[in-house]
């Protein structure tokens, strides 16, 4: 697919660029990995709107020239295909944040609220807005069907309590990208001591989401 | 026995497998906050004797009470919300608009939920990318072919595709569409993917 994008480079006339330039080969390569990384993490995961916004911007261009491009040509069915592909891996991206947004929503909105101001935001602003919509709708729903009818003690859930955590003990599969040393591995057993590993460049394991987390986020492992 | 009612609500959901809703119980429901009002009642007047003349054998018998009312809130809780999911999976499923079967087995208040759930989903998918955003509910599948063939389940009147021909879409009749086009109208069950 990248090839056919470098031709799709010749078709749209340069990429867009923000600070970094990146070609478009690039950033559907970074579109893939939030993605994949996004459908196996257990929990959600930092946003990446100007991400988001470039894919976006891309995609209007490659959808503009194809309009240019003569009627019947082949060129036209291949590029396409390549905006229809594309534009599955950001709808499945973003679907993937949106499912785990509406799971955890009591958490997700804790999180975001308890942040401090400097740390990167998980949620968009729009996501954000959607996850307050969300609690709220659900919480008016509750009390009007049932709390409000429910003796003067028992009017009010704690979302926080009655909404499972994501688990972060899950395993995934994960691909190192940059040598990390000195892993702290907990143990599994009762017999089990804890221990370290090194993970080498291009080694792929299975191991506890919790253990690599930090790592999925600073982009030393991808998730597989 | 206390709670059973409740715990009936929630088996009733239970034996519906693959997010099916059934009707909303409305019936079970009143029964349940009936029980909880009585249970209620017959503590609150319990704990008065218990502080008045200091009956303190009373405090287990409203500790139990107090242990089926936290039982009930939650069956009730976890029925309730168990059908939210599943009303929020038919968006996914079926579009803005649900079948009239389905309505029928929703409560009013369900409705209202449903109409703010497509709102919120509409405002965020319209912002995304900063233009004019993303239909995210669709593009379900990653595209196999540019072109399908599909049949027509039912009569749906004239459909026009991007370069502009307009299709006459009969029951019966066969087409090669586009597959984007089509995937929403596959979903609702008026088009059939023809997989020769």
């Amino acid at each position: 697919m990248a090839d056919g994008l470098s031709d799709a480079s010749d078709l749209s006339g340069g990429e867009e660029s923000q600070e970094d330039v990146m070609t478009p080969a690039e950033l559907i390569a970074k579109l893939e990995e939030a993605w994949l990384n996004e459908k196996f993490s257990p929990e959600l995961l930092e946003n990446k709107s100007e991400l988001v916004e470039c894919v976006m911007e891309q995609l209007t261009h490659m959808e503009e020239n194809l309009q240019r491009v003569r009627k019947g040509d082949m060129k036209a069915s291949v590029h396409r295909m390549e905006i229809d592909r594309i534009r599955f891996v950001l709808s499945s991206y973003l679907r993937s944040r949106l499912q785990k947004i509406e799971r955890f929503f009591p958490h997700v909105l804790e999180k975001e609220k308890s942040r401090a101001d400097g740390d990167p935001s998980f949620l968009s602003p729009e996501e954000f807005a959607f996850a307050k919509e969300y609690l709220a709708n659900t919480e008016v729903y509750l009390r009007n069907v049932a709390l409000k009818h429910m003796p003067p003690n028992l009017q009010s859930i704690d979302m926080l309590k009655a909404v499972p955590e994501p688990c972060l003990d899950s395993f995934v599969f994960l691909r190192v990208k940059e040598r990390q040393e000195n892993i702290l591995v907990e143990p599994e057993t009762d017999e089990q001591r804890e221990y370290v590993v090194d993970l080498d460049e291009g080694s792929q394991h299975l191991m506890r989401y919790r253990t690599i987390a930090p790592l999925v986020s600073s982009g030393a492992v991808q998730l597989i | 026995m206390f709670c059973e009612k409740a715990v009936e609500l929630i088996r009733e959901l239970h034996r519906m497998g693959d997010g099916q809703l059934p009707a909303f119980n409305e019936d079970s429901i009143r029964q349940v906050l009936e029980e909880m009002k009585a249970l209620y009642e017959q503590n609150q007047s319990d704990v008065n004797e218990a502080k008045t003349e200091g009956k303190s054998e009373l405090i287990p018998t409203i500790k139990f009470r107090h242990s089926c009312l936290l039982r009930n809130q939650r069956c009730i809780s976890a029925y309730l919300y168990d059908r939210l999911l599943r009303i929020r999976a038919l968006r996914w499923e079926y579009g803005s608009v649900l079948p009239t079967t389905i309505r029928f087995h929703m409560c009013a208040e369900e409705m209202e939920w449903f109409n703010q759930y497509k709102k919120s989903l509409a405002t965020y998918m319209r912002s995304i990318g900063g233009e004019e955003g993303l239909d995210i509910t669709q593009d379900m599948k990653p595209p196999k072919s540019l072109y399908i063939e599909v049949r027509c389940l039912k009569d749906h009147g004239e459909f026009e595709i991007d370069d502009g021909t307009v299709i006459l879409l009969k029951k019966n009749s066969q087409h090669f569409l586009p597959r984007w086009k089509c995937e929403q109208l596959i979903r609702q069950g008026v088009l059939e993917h023809v997989i020769s």
